[in-house]
Formats: structure tokens, sequence, C-alpha cells
């Protein structure tokens, strides 16, 4: 097995342990399951992040825009040694600092607050115009869900994006094709996303965002005046046949026999 | 240098507005004390008085067009790299439309945005309704965190920007008043975040007032002195945190007066309302301000005396309170 899929293995099974942990407040399994590929990539190489270097003005900077998904982040950044098994282990308890949604935290190498949609790209388009005005060559990734795109507010970033030629700036669209209600295209049909990114003036590459090397070349792109929009076709749930593709599952309870039943099969894969 | 008030300056602020005092002045000078700022705007440089700030610092001014939820998110995105940050736009649109982006980046994830509310209260007059901020006060104040100012006049306005940025902390400014309006201060004075100003004291009434509005507060009382009914005059240029020590200064008087251009919901009369209902025996509050209604659209002063918030009017509903 790569180191990559290693790592990505290692998160589901983290994913599902702080699933168990959250029991009947119940935590949203498939949207984090959906994204660990992504992260995986991302953490596994591509960004330019450390534990010693957390709150450099070099750093890369990814920010987590569909926030309820923070449970595969939490479990990404345990792996990185940037939070520690003590400190995830505190998932959804009573007064916890790890909830459904992350809180910025820049010791813990989290940079973003999440929770309401759409306005970790706001907050990266800033990020990103600033980083660029000051002469840093880094680079700033903000990873949006599909459903999350209904908002106007994603629109307005992106046309701002564009406008002050933000080379530095990629997001990353996590196409799970399912939001809370159901399937994306009976709620709120996108039809095209990426036309829709293109149409805005992005660097667009779509690419199956389960796949390792597909995910890394595209992370490798960047355009000399233009954002970049990687869309990321994706399974919600991936790993768990159960939860895969079922809207039930963007936030689930975990009870001890379906753990068993999901462990057994990610251990299938190993 | 710093924002002076003397005879002169105090009338070059009033014919700038608040807007203009703030971005044509006083921004250079915040600038001097806390270094290079970024200016954002939503498509309202122009009437806001940023042209000098946009040809002296080019990079960092920036306009996001007319999407005032994105120029708050820009702004805390900037601010989180460690930069000083003023965003404006028109107060209702800033206070409201983005009132989420705010509570989430400057409430919730405290980063230091200085926000500018341009034309609140009835300052768009013939645009209608949509765009009066009357409720911005009473959004603003339920953020944890939320500095709110709100100058009395265009001189103090530039000293309220000075403070904010100095604050180092999450501001909304409440701008209101047009080009030209009345001067309080001709001599120069502390402006202290959270200390209000006795302009006039006085030992039967205490009117506490913000904003443009003042000024008629200020007439009204100097009238009702030739009556023989002693008024104090309370410039509350801080709406939160609300000064308390001073209201309770003024306890034993036989009235208290809130007046506002702003909902008499949740604003500065509501503000000070909380604050005395807690305590026992506490003394009677008059709250002037917009009643709870939308208004039929006027001129500026058309806007006030509908609201009553004229100095004849004021001083009426006083002295009806005081029978």
């Amino acid at each position: 097995m790569s180191a990559l899929a290693s790592f990505a293995l290692k998160t589901r099974r983290r994913v599902l342990e702080l699933g168990l942990l959250a029991g009947k407040n119940g935590a949203h399994l498939g949207s984090g399951m959906s994204i660990v590929d992504i992260l995986t990539v991302l953490y596994g190489g591509v960004l330019a992040v450390s534990k010693e270097k957390l709150n450099t003005p070099e750093r890369d900077r990814f920010i987590l825009s569909k926030g309820h998904a923070a449970v595969a982040l939490y479990a990404v950044l345990e792996q990185k040694g940037f939070l520690s098994e003590q400190e995830t282990s505190t998932f959804e308890c009573n007064g916890t600092n790890y909830f459904a949604h992350a809180h910025r935290d820049l010791s813990r190498g989290i940079e973003f607050s999440g929770g309401s949609l759409s306005l970790g790209l706001s907050f990266g388009v800033g990020v990103a115009l600033s980083c660029k005005r000051a002469g840093l060559n880094n680079r700033i990734v903000v990873l949006v869900g599909d459903g999350e795109c209904d908002e106007g507010l994603v629109w307005e970033s992106a046309m701002a994006a564009k406008n002050f030629l933000l080379s530095n700036l990629t997001i990353i669209v996590d196409c799970n094709g399912l939001q809370s209600d159901g399937k994306k295209s009976e709620i709120m049909n996108h039809f095209s996303i990426a036309d829709k990114f293109r149409a805005f003036g992005f660097e667009v590459s779509e690419i199956d965002g389960h796949q390792h090397d597909a995910i890394e070349t595209a992370l490798r792109i960047r355009h000399e005046s233009r954002p970049t929009a990687i869309i990321a076709s994706t399974v919600k749930g991936k790993g768990v046949s159960f939860m895969e593709n079922n809207p039930d599952w963007h936030h689930g309870i975990l009870t001890q026999i379906l753990f068993d039943k999901a462990m057994s099969e990610l251990e299938g894969t190993a | 240098m710093a924002v002076i008030i003397n005879d002169v300056s105090s009338r070059t602020y009033s014919r700038l507005g608040q807007g203009g005092s703030m971005f044509g002045m006083g921004l250079f000078d915040a600038i001097e004390a806390v270094g290079n700022t970024y200016v954002l705007t939503a498509d309202m440089g122009k009437p806001a008085g940023m042209g000098r700030f946009k040809t002296r610092c080019p990079e960092f001014f920036v306009n996001v067009g007319i999407a005032e939820q994105n120029l708050i998110g820009m702004a805390a995105g900037i601010a989180s790299e460690g930069h000083p940050v003023v965003a404006s736009a028109q107060a209702v649109f800033i206070s409201m439309r983005s009132f989420e982006q705010v509570r989430q980046y400057l409430g919730y994830m405290k980063l230091p945005v200085v926000t500018v509310g341009v034309s609140a209260g009835f300052g768009l007059t013939f645009f209608g309704n949509t765009h009066y901020a009357i409720e911005d006060i009473a959004l603003m104040r339920t953020i944890p965190g939320m500095t709110i100012l709100s100058p009395s006049d265009a001189g103090q306005a530039a000293k309220a920007i000075v403070a904010a940025l100095k604050s180092k902390s999450p501001v909304y400014i409440r701008c209101t008043g047009g080009l030209n309006a009345p001067v309080l201060y001709k001599s120069d004075y502390e402006f202290v975040i959270g200390k209000a100003i006795e302009i006039k004291p006085g030992a039967d009434v205490a009117i506490f007032t913000t904003g443009t509005v003042t000024a008629n507060a200020l007439e009204a009382a100097h009238t009702l002195e030739e009556k023989g009914i002693s008024v104090a005059v309370i410039d509350v240029h801080t709406i939160k945190p609300l000064d308390t020590a001073c209201i309770d200064r003024y306890a034993g008087h036989k009235l208290l007066v809130s007046v506002e251009e702003h909902s008499v919901i949740g604003g500065l009369g509501g503000a000070i309302s909380e604050h005395l209902v807690e305590q026992a025996n506490h003394p009677r509050l008059l709250r002037l301000g917009v009643k709870d209604h939308f208004l039929k659209p006027g001129d500026y002063p058309y806007l006030i005396k509908q609201s009553r918030l004229d100095a004849a009017s004021i001083e009426e509903d006083i002295l009806s309170a005081l029978n």
C-alpha cells in the first residue's frame, strides 16, 4: 500500500472512532469520508505546512469552508501531530474545542472557524489578496462542498477571486452529489459546476476526488493570472458500504455494531 | 499628527460630513498611529469620501463591488493576516445584508475589522425605507465583543476612526447627518471609547443622545432652560460598551431621556433601559426615537420631524412627560 493510501486508511479509521465517541450526538460521517482522500493528498505533501512552522506568514493556508466535515480534518491533523489524540478524543464532548465545526486555532493548524456555509471561501479570497499584495509565494486552498455552492456568497467570492487575479487561490469543490435532503440533482441542480467556475474565469480541472495521483496532479496546476478550481467527483461516505451515497449519513449516529461493520470493511481494503 | 478640533477645523469637518471626515482626514492620522491600513468598500468609495485614500494608497484600497457579504468576508481574511482593516458600505446593508458575516468573523472569530456604516438613520431620504438604517445599533449590539460608535458631529467621526483602529478590536461606526451638519465641538477634547461626554450640565432632566440629532437635543435643552427646567445633555458616542457609570450619576434626576435617530427598540434607549431596569427604584426613562413603523419618505428635516426628533418635538415630549 502506498504511503498516501495508508494515510487515508488511518484517517478513515479515526473518523469512525470519533463518530463512535460522538455517540448519540451523531457526526457528519458521510461528509467527512467524502473528503478524506483530498485531505490526504493536501496534507501528505502538497501543502507547505508543518508543526514547526504553524504560524509563519509563508505557510500555505487550508480553509475548510464546508465546516461540517471537520471530523476528517481532526483525524488528519492528529496524524500530522498538530492535534494530540487526547485532544481529538474530546470530539463532541461537553465544552470541547473539537465539535462538528472546526474552530480557528493557528497553534493547532486550524485556519478557519467553519460552520456557516460559504463563509470560508469569502474569507479565503481576503487571505489570498492579502498574501498576494504582501508578495508571499504561498497558496491558499479552500475546500467547499457542492451543496455549499447553492449559497450566493460563493459566487460573490468567486467573482472577486478572478477580479483580483488571485492565482494563489485554489478552490476544491467536493462534488459528492448529495445534500442534507437528498440528491443534489433533484434539489438544486447545478448541471455543470465546472462550467460555472469556467464562466467566472477560473482555470478548471475535473477529477476523481478519490484518486490520489489525479488529486495531486490537479493541485500542482497553478495558472499565472487565474484562480484555480478543482471539481472533485466524490462519493459521500466513501469506504463504508452502508454510508456510501446515503444522505442519511450526512449526519448519522454510529452504534457499536455499525462501527464494527464499518471498520471491518475498511480493514478489508487494507 | 492627531485630529485636533478648533473653530476652523470643526467647520472643515462639517463641510466634509462624517464619512468624508473619517476617510478623507481622520484615516490618515490613524495610519500614522497603526501603520498601513486596508480600506475596503462595496462600490461606495466616492460617496464615502475615499478618493484621497484611493489616490494615496492604491495598494491598500479594495473595491469588492456591490457585494456586502463578501466585503466583510474579505476584510476578515485580510485582518487575519495581521493588517488593520476598515470595511465600509451603506449602514443599512453592512448591518443587515452582512449581519451574519459580522457576527461570525468579527464576533465569533474576533477579527479586528473596523466597519463603517455610512448614511445611517435617514441619510438616504427619498431612497425610502429600503435604504434607512434605523435597526443597525440594535443588531450590532447583540454581537459579543463589538464596539459601537455613533459620532455626534463630523469632527468626532474623525476622532472615532482613529480610536477604532487603535483599539485593534471589532468596531461598528455609524455615520449620521449629511454635509454641513451642526458642529457640536469647537474646541479640542479627549475622545475615549466608552466614556460619554456631558456637553451641558443640568439638574432636573438628563438627555442621553447620540449621533447628529444631538444638536436637536441640545437646542431643546436650551429652550427648556429658558422655561426654568434645568437639562443636562450627554453625548453617548459609544453605545457599546455603554458608559453605565455615567448614567448612574444622573439617577437622581426627575427624568431621563434618550434621543436617537434609530428605532426605539434596541438602540441607545433600549441599552439604557436594560441597564436601569435591573436596579431597584430606577428613574423613569423617556425613549425618543423612531417608533416601531416604516415611514413615508421625505427630505431629512421632514423625516426627523415625522419621528419627533426635531428640537421643538423633543422639547414638547419632555414637557408632557414632566406634567
